[in-house]
């Protein structure tokens, strides 16, 4: 229990904090509002005036006076909730802004391994209905988490002052509709759940048959898959209906509950008034206080449900925030004369946060200036972990990597990231131009430094053949261009760099063997070549390697050169062969 | 602006023929409306009445009180019965009319052309095919009887104040229309500026979505801070329109809430000196001032559900759009049947393009002899799944004819010409289920027996059975936990069990292990065995071995003839073959 409220105060706190540019309007906004709360208890209690003195004496201006005081507090009420709705707008949108910006600062402080745990589809989630739910839920509370309480309390009170026996039939009342409320959201809730989760299904059973499509219709499998679907989505209805039935209750049950109290009330009252301690417009006035506590209980319940979930949001918003980076940051820098380039790993073990089994085990290998290193082996056999420790995306185990002479670990982030360039699997390209894209490799490079490194990545044709040329539009994740062509421009990008690294992960594959060949060519005879990483499956693109990692399920088997482990190594050979058939090899 | 007009009278139309089926809970929905709302308004009326009975000390009339309690309690009773039933009825009816809509739209999305499924984006038809239709059921039925009970307690509020007192009912009448006018005058306002704020929030979520998948990239180039700035400045124009959206919205009830207070203070000083001249009852008033409550609430409800029945008439043209989408040419015209026998594939003349801008197979002639390998070849991206697509009748040539077995393949109906196919590709699906329903998918009726020797066969046997429920194990969407060679493999077994006399298969160089490798092309040999077989070739050993190689570039077919021919010819086919087989 006191975990869970510290927990809680936590959460509390670590929002809190985007709020504090907005104390003023979280104060003025609650306030507002329960100004108009308190006007809006008056009126019952000038209608009664109304009733019993004017009417009852027949006193007429007595009765215009007091229906321009109700003018007058509607007028008051108007300008207390505009200015309340106005404060609580702009301190929810405040929050949420500020909110979304220190997410994204978090997000980009995160390390790939925290990156890898929370996954891409939770972040996104993150950054928008959470907190979309987040800034709804601020903003409610503001304007009538106070209020609305305020109000029924308020009401008792009054009804309190009036008469302290009638005043008790509110509170048998409130406390019936209370019950009546969660008990029938405590039953449906679980209802819900299964209602989501044969919506899931129905989804589910849409979205598989539109990615099989033609496998499905090659198999004409349509009747079964249709069939399928009719079972689902009976299922759901069935489910839905179930779920109607109970809640349809809500309604019929509050009014039932509420008309018995004012039956009650009537006849409580009418007893009172006939021996004389309550007078009619009391009894009135107690009426139009129980149909005050009414509207505004519906609209508590409603604000309940919403607070429920923004409270849910900012708690896996809190939650994000709160994890520790595991971002390693070093201060140290190559000495002078250091050789620039170098990679040396020895025994390096690795293991995924996620997974159990280690990704590579006791890895030793060195890799000097100027070289080519090609890594090849099946999937999952730790090829790519190997480059993504190099730039310290990931923290080794055990074992050491160091990059020009120092430890990757304690290198200063900044310097290391400088000196490698990276063309990732995923070719990834952002909206903007083929130049904002290039530009993220090196923010000063100019236009002939691109073109240079545009063909060096066999990319120049891309550019070329569009009349806006490096300024050719590139939209939301590089759509417009093919996979080919993305992954061309990434090579661009990292070349921009002038990396003393090079590390090609797999980049290479939607290209033609013949591209391929020639983007390795070319890199290879620049001026002064980066050390290459080149992790691939095809053997093709091994054959010039100065050294050649040979990897099997997280081992290191092998290193040489492509004579040599062909003669050597006889996993390399299973592959060489598997790609160029035994016979024709050497065609 | 009258053709939008148009456009939404007619989906209401069509959403009222979908709901034919349902008219009787339709009219039991209306009738339970009416009694509800017309007892929940006596009730007012009954305590006033009972109000007027409690006059002073000494003067209260228990027995009429008692009376009227009990009417009290009767309508009450109706009115909840009533609201319960209305309730039950139309939640069967909205969610028989989505069941429906969603059953109608996936029987017609299996009937639609493959062009049209390539051409649409997955999410875009799920969406409509589920939060559309969600949509739809709340805006458009459940906002009807929202609409229909508001309407009915105006009216009725209305009737029952005037025949408390017609002046006092005046004054509410007088003052209405300001309700309405503020309620829309605000509601133009904002559309422009929530119209505004959705862009900037879509422009933003777009931004966010790419620095989630991007997020690696970013970091390995050092982009976070201008990131963020640009992040930031796109925040700072969304914080600033989502205020004034937020803020003028927001001033619909407080406006509202005005009106009414205006007009619940003129009833009160009206009836009050109504009161006086003996026009009206203290009761009266008491239950006029109720009734002005209950009058100006369905109000604001209305104004909320008009905006969302605006909403669910746009989701309701997009389902529609998809249901009305034109099926491909039915099967049942097609009554010709593929030649017994033989199983010689020919084109002739075949044209064929995508769009009618850019021509892609002009003229294609080709003659296959029932048993022969041909290979298709040619750089990534080149189409070659363009000729899957014709020869499965996934597309139909422009122009020409494909025969098999000496009939035209458009005359055969689908079905059959598919069962003479087999086809694996480097696109493994897998669907959902057991390893079992996945392999018999083809054929569901297979017994055991037949299944395991299919699996045998592939060399998907192995694996299977040491999953933890063998052929029971259930895989998720997509093949789930399956490595990438296993899932080809029951690809595979799924094509062994059906026993096709062809195969269309695409030769993968994905990323398998070595001997997963060797197994899947030892299946693929045994199962190209006698089988007239059109291959995507990656491997040496194939295209040498093929009686024919396809040439294709740019989704063109631009060479045809055996290795030597081609590698004679010393054309585009040389310039790929040394490039991508020979070092």
């Amino acid at each position: 229990m006191r975990i869970l409220r510290e927990k809680k105060e936590k959460t509390m706190k670590t929002l809190a904090v985007y709020l504090k540019n907005y104390i003023k309007e979280c104060i003025l906004a609650p306030l507002f509002k329960q100004f108009e709360a308190i006007l809006e208890l008056i009126v019952p209690l000038v209608m009664a005036a109304i009733i019993d003195r004017g009417i009852g004496m027949g006193d007429k201006p007595y009765i215009l006076k007091m229906g321009l005081l109700l003018a007058a507090i509607a007028v008051a009420g108007f300008i207390a909730a505009s200015i309340a709705q106005y404060f609580a707008a702009k301190a929810a949108i405040g929050f949420s802004t500020e909110l979304r910006s220190a997410v994204l600062r978090k997000i980009h402080s995160l390390s790939f391994s925290d990156f890898d745990a929370a996954g891409t589809s939770t972040l996104m989630t993150r950054m928008t209905s959470d907190i979309n739910q987040a800034e709804l839920g601020v903003n409610k509370i503001l304007r009538l988490l106070l209020r609305s309480p305020f109000v029924v309390f308020g009401a008792m009170v009054v009804a309190f002052t009036i008469d302290t026996e009638c005043a008790l039939i509110f509170l048998g009342v409130i406390a019936l509709l209370c019950i009546i409320v969660l008990g029938i959201m405590v039953s449906t809730i679980p209802m819900h759940t299964k209602v989501r989760q044969g919506l899931d299904k129905v989804t589910e059973k849409t979205r598989e048959n539109l990615a099989g499509v033609r496998v499905l219709r090659a198999f004409t499998a349509e009747d079964e898959e249709e069939a399928e679907f009719e079972r689902r989505n009976k299922k759901l209805t069935a489910l839905e209906l179930k779920v109607g039935r109970v809640s349809e209750l809500l309604n019929p049950l509050t009014l039932i509950a509420v008309n018995a109290a004012i039956m009650i009330l009537i006849w409580t009252g009418a007893i009172k008034v006939n021996i004389g301690s309550l007078t009619q417009g009391q009894v009135v006035a107690l009426y139009n206080l129980m149909s005050q506590i009414l509207v505004e209980l519906v609209k508590m319940a409603r604000l309940i449900i919403i607070v429920a979930k923004a409270a849910a949001s900012g708690k896996r918003v809190a939650k994000l925030l709160n994890t520790e980076s595991t971002k390693l940051s070093g201060t140290a820098l190559p000495k002078a004369n250091a050789p620039k380039g170098s990679v040396e790993f020895s025994n390096v073990t690795f293991t995924y946060k996620l997974g159990g089994a280690p990704a590579v085990e006791n890895i030793s290998f060195t890799a000097a200036p100027g070289e080519t290193i090609g890594i090849i082996g099946g999937t999952g056999s730790g090829k790519s972990s190997i480059v993504n420790l190099i730039p310290g995306f990931y923290t080794a185990d055990s074992g050491s990597i160091k990059v020009d002479d120092v430890e990757v670990n304690s290198f200063e982030p900044h310097a290391l990231m400088k000196r490698i360039g990276i063309v990732p699997q995923k070719a990834e390209l952002f909206k903007g131009s083929i130049r904002s894209n290039l530009l993220m490799g090196n923010p000063d490079a100019d236009e002939s430094m691109m073109r240079e490194a545009l063909k060096k990545a066999q990319a120049l044709d891309i550019v070329d053949s569009r009349p806006e040329g490096l300024d050719a539009e590139v939209e939301q994740g590089g759509r417009n261009l093919s996979g080919g062509q993305k992954q061309r421009l990434t090579i661009a990008r990292a070349l921009l760099k002038n990396p003393e690294i090079l590390i090609l992960d797999d980049s290479a594959s939607a290209l033609d063997y013949a591209t391929d060949a020639k983007l390795r060519m070319a890199i290879m005879n620049t001026e002064n070549p980066p050390t290459t990483f080149i992790v691939s499956q095809r053997a093709a693109s091994m054959l010039y390697a100065d050294k050649i990692l040979v990897m099997n399920d997280g081992h290191l088997i092998a290193t040489g050169r492509h004579e040599e482990l062909l003669n050597s190594c006889s996993v390399y050979r299973e592959i060489f062969d598997s790609q160029f058939s035994s016979e024709g090899g050497a065609a | 602006m009258k053709k939008n007009d148009l456009n939404r009278r007619a989906t209401l139309k069509k959403i009222i023929a979908k709901g034919k089926r349902y008219l009787h809970y339709f009219i039991i929905s209306l009738i339970s409306a009416v009694v509800s709302v017309a007892a929940n308004l006596m009730i007012p009326l009954l305590i006033g009445d009972a109000v007027d009975c409690i006059k002073t000390t000494g003067n209260v009339d228990f027995a009429t009180i008692s009376k009227y309690l009990l009417f009290i309690g009767l309508s009450v009773g109706v009115s909840a019965l009533a609201q319960y039933l209305m309730g039950l009825c139309s939640n069967r009816m909205t969610y028989g009319i989505t069941r429906d809509i969603r059953d109608e739209a996936f029987r017609h999305i299996q009937k639609l052309p493959l062009s049209y499924l390539d051409s649409h984006a997955t999410g875009d038809t799920v969406s409509r095919m589920i939060s559309d239709v969600e949509h739809v059921a709340d805006g458009l039925l459940l906002g009807f009887t929202h609409f229909f009970t508001g309407i009915l307690t105006i009216l009725g509020a209305l009737g029952f104040m005037l025949s408390v007192n017609p002046l006092v009912a005046l004054v509410i009448i007088a003052v209405t229309p300001l309700s309405l006018i503020a309620a829309n005058l605000i509601t133009k306002h904002t559309y422009s500026m929530f119209k505004v704020q959705s862009s900037t929030r879509g422009e933003q979520t777009a931004f966010i979505e790419e620095l989630m998948n991007g997020q690696k990239v970013v970091q390995a180039f050092e982009c976070e801070e201008s990131t963020q700035e640009r992040f930031d400045e796109i925040s700072e124009r969304l914080r600033v329109c989502s205020v004034r959206a937020l803020f003028y919205s927001a001033l619909t009830n407080p406006s509202t809430r005005f009106v009414n207070a205006i007009a619940y203070a003129g009833i009160g000083v009206v009836g009050a000196l109504t009161a006086i001249a003996g026009g009206i009852t203290v009761g009266g008033l008491t239950a006029l001032l109720s009734y002005a409550n209950q009058y100006t609430k369905p109000f604001n409800e209305i104004t909320d559900v008009l905006a969302e029945l605006q909403n669910a008439l746009a989701c309701a043209a997009r389902l529609f759009e998809l249901i009305e989408e034109p099926e491909q040419s039915p099967d049942e015209e097609c009554t010709e049947h593929i030649g017994q026998g033989s199983n010689d594939v020919c084109f002739e003349n075949v044209s064929f393009s995508y769009n009618p801008e850019q021509e892609l197979i002009k003229d294609f002639n080709m003659n296959v002899k029932s048993g022969k390998l041909i290979a298709i070849v040619g750089p990534t991206g080149c189409g070659k799944t363009t000729l899957i697509n014709l020869l499965m009748r996934f597309y139909d040539p422009d122009d020409g004819r494909i025969l098999v077995g000496g009939t035209d393949t458009t005359k055969v109906a689908r079905s059959e010409l598919r069962k003479n196919f087999g086809m694996v590709l480097q696109d493994t699906w897998l669907k959902a289920g057991t390893i079992r329903e996945n392999i018999s998918m083809g054929r569901p009726d297979a017994s055991e027996e037949e299944i395991i020797a299919a699996a045998k066969a592939s060399h998907a046997h192995e694996f299977i059975k040491r999953l933890p429920k063998a052929y029971d194990t259930v895989i998720g969407e997509s093949g789930g936990s399956l490595s990438q060679g296993q899932k080809q493999l029951l690809c595979i077994a799924r094509v062994m069990l059906t026993r096709p006399p062809m195969l269309i298969l695409d030769e993968a160089t994905s990323s398998i292990d070595t001997r997963t490798e060797i197994q899947v092309q030892d299946a693929f040999s045994k199962l190209m065995k006698g089988r007239t077989t059109f291959i995507v070739a990656h491997r040496l050993s194939t295209i040498r071995e093929a009686d024919m190689i396809l040439v294709m570039r740019d989704g063109r077919i631009v060479e045809k003839g055996t290795h030597g021919e081609l590698l004679k010819l010393g054309g585009f086919y040389k310039e790929l073959y040394e490039s991508q087989f020979a070092h």
